[in-house]
């Protein structure tokens, strides 16, 4: 059996609810009634939910797992570094993943691939790993491709986890789709919600979709591990507890046999990146509304004055005015610091699916109706460029 | 060299907007365009021919109408397009989707570098390139950001990472994803409309390509959309309004009540 969808002309009164829901587009309206575009149904069945008549039936082909699901066991985290250091969204994914494979009553596993790193084995436990794999070796130093993703696929298929979770990082998004095309599993980038549908074990991955505007959650049923890229800054690092008592262990590559076709020749520093905005408590971003280039002086001097990074919308950098290490936003960089000052910008979808978790939000604009004015903490309605010297005036007779 | 550029048909997304009273998405007007991080990829490629001769072949996965992104990408001098579409390939995900090109880049036979965007407007992934390149069995390097050096079998590549960027050398042939800082695509030209115009599309299905259907498709799919719904929206603050002087006063004063400063 094949799935199915069928509307029922007789029962349809054409309101166009299912149309408007229908995240792939595959309903239109004809002569009144609605009808599925086969071609686009992807049979979600939002459309059989939301449809007010119950005109829509849908019935979804049962498919046999493509895996005895039951060899699968234990939540992975793979514990990214970069020139040495573990990345801070590891500790997040950590915490994350102890509370999935609580929820799952399995161990959590954190995967270590570098060169000098076994030293770092010790912290992934003392944040909740339980065992720990690592794979030291000096041809591993440097993130490649090929080698990292041989070795996690390698690792996979030798022990089985259910879920493997991944930083959504240039280096995880890079090589985990490679992991997951190698092992025919399904892999869901970045996530913001990660859950555990008790009855069937599923891992229901929530992420955003067309830019922002709705969130899917997204299943991998049939195939395992079920892996997923995450958001930086969406889950809480894990604490620190000294001493707590793990499995380390040490693996061995075969240096002559590794596939490894690319070269690492080296690595230049962007000096202006010397912030991490995705690290910084307090961000001062600036827009389109600023005008000109010159404008992110004044947005330097408040951040700078404040302790935090300069942040930009995608038309800022669109416009050449500022480098794109400063983007925020769904194309840029994820961010949720303490305070996220908003100059000049509007506030398209786009850019609050990067901010929004931010603990406060402050806008600066003119347009009181616009959607980050709208949904700010602190909306400051005026001239930017006489409320910000204003503020600094302010902050300096602290 | 014969270099291919794999492209995605995506929706305007500037124009996705919710609908306020339904919240759901407003498809009207929303016109489909190539994916804007394809377009870098598309300049790349061309620009490489222009370098060290061949041609360009560009492909893409969707429905017939996604013929019209092919026909302006071979206006900015892409030289030949392909199609690949099938009703056995609708609902693909990133797997499936990879899989498709893949088997249809196995029939084109010899190829030097591939380009793609690095992700896609619409789903956002950044998964499909940098599968394809594995299940091809040849080496990727995402997020390329400048090509320094094209040898005879090697390309020396900028890799942009989060605090600078990495030299990467790989073997030709070899898959690149870049992004938007690698160049500034070219206006059409009109000896290039004309091109547009009058370019055969060649068209591959599931049974040219020698796909197995059950890897294609929403069969094919190890991942399935669940559920769709509008994301909670944070609810509005306090405004503040009049001079600016007062404003500055004002929030600094709710800054140190909440001691945030």
């Amino acid at each position: 059996m094949a799935n199915k969808i069928v509307i029922s002309a007789d029962k349809c009164v054409g309101c166009g609810v299912c149309e408007t829901t229908c995240p792939f587009g595959a309903i239109s309206l004809k002569d009144g009634k609605a009808v599925v575009d086969m071609e686009k149904c992807r049979f979600c069945g939002s459309c059989v939910d939301v449809c007010g008549v119950k005109a829509i039936t849908m019935q979804k082909e049962e498919v046999k797992d493509a895996v005895d699901k039951s060899l699968y066991s234990g939540v992975w985290v793979y514990a990214e570094q970069r020139h040495g250091e573990i990345s801070s969204v590891v500790y997040e994914l950590l915490n994350k993943g102890a509370e999935l494979a609580k929820s799952l009553n399995v161990s959590l596993s954190a995967i270590l691939i570098g060169s000098n790193i076994s030293s770092k084995a010790q912290d992934l436990i003392n944040r909740g790993a339980d065992k720990v794999y690592v794979y030291d070796d000096p041809i591993l130093a440097e993130f490649q491709d090929d080698p990292y993703s041989c070795i996690l696929a390698d690792l996979i298929e030798e022990e089985k986890p259910e879920i493997v979770l991944m930083g959504a990082t240039n280096i995880g998004r890079s090589f985990a789709s490679r992991v997951a095309a190698k092992i025919y599993t399904g892999l869901t980038a970045d996530c913001m919600a990660l859950e555990i549908d008790q009855e069937t074990r599923n891992l229901m991955q929530t992420r955003p979709a067309f830019g922002g505007n709705i969130m899917a959650t997204i299943l991998t049923p049939r195939h395992r591990p079920q892996m997923a890229t995450v958001r930086y800054k969406v889950f809480k690092e894990a604490p620190v507890q000294e001493g707590r008592k793990g499995e380390i262990i040490n693996k061995t590559i075969n240096a002559q046999t590794i596939i490894n076709r690319t070269k690492f020749l080296g690595f230049f520093k962007d000096s202006s990146a010397d912030v991490n905005i995705s690290d910084a408590d307090i961000i001062v971003s600036g827009g389109r509304g600023l005008g000109n280039p010159e404008g992110f002086k004044l947005i330097r001097e408040l951040a700078d004055l404040l302790g935090g990074a300069v942040g930009a919308s995608r038309a800022a950098v669109d416009s050449d005015w500022i480098a794109y290490s400063h983007q925020v936003g769904q194309t840029g960089r994820t961010v949720a610091p303490k305070i996220y000052i908003a100059c000049g910008i509007s506030g398209q979808i786009q850019h609050m699916v990067g901010m929004s978790s931010s603990d406060i939000i402050i806008a600066i604009n003119k347009d009181k109706d616009c959607p980050m004015m709208q949904t700010a903490t602190y909306s400051l309605a005026g001239d930017l460029y006489e409320i910000i010297p204003a503020i600094i005036n302010e902050i300096k007779k602290i | 060299m014969h270099i291919l550029v794999c492209i995605k048909q995506v929706p305007g997304t500037t124009n996705v907007q919710i609908d306020p009273e339904k919240g759901t998405l407003k498809r009207e007007g929303v016109e489909a365009i190539i994916n804007p991080f394809d377009e870098y990829a598309i300049e790349e490629a061309v620009r490489l021919k222009e370098k060290v001769g061949g041609k360009v072949t560009v492909i893409t996965m969707g429905p017939p109408q996604a013929e019209s992104a092919l026909r302006q990408a071979i206006s900015v001098g892409c030289d030949e397009a392909i199609l690949v579409g099938d009703r056995a390939f609708a609902g693909a995900d990133t797997w499936a989707t990879s899989y498709a090109i893949s088997t249809a880049i196995k029939t084109i036979g010899d190829f030097g570098v591939i380009f793609c965007g690095k992700q896609a407007t619409d789903g956002d992934t950044a998964q499909v390139g940098p599968s394809v390149a594995e299940m091809l069995n040849i080496p990727h390097v995402a997020y390329v950001r400048k090509i320094e050096e094209v040898g005879e079998n090697s390309i020396k590549v900028q890799r942009m990472m989060e605090d600078g960027y990495d030299l990467i050398e790989a073997p030709v042939p070899c898959l690149l994803t870049v992004v938007k800082e690698i160049n500034t695509p070219r206006i059409p030209s009109l000896k290039g409309k004309m091109a547009a115009k009058k370019a055969v599309i060649k068209q591959l299905n599931a049974q040219a390509i020698n796909a197995d259907i059950k890897q294609t498709g929403l069969a094919g799919s190890p991942t399935q959309v669940k559920k769709i719904f509008t994301p909670p929206q944070r609810k509005g603050g306090q405004m503040f309004e009049g001079e600016a002087q007062d404003i500055a006063v004002q929030l600094v004063q709710k800054l140190k009540e909440n001691r945030l400063i």
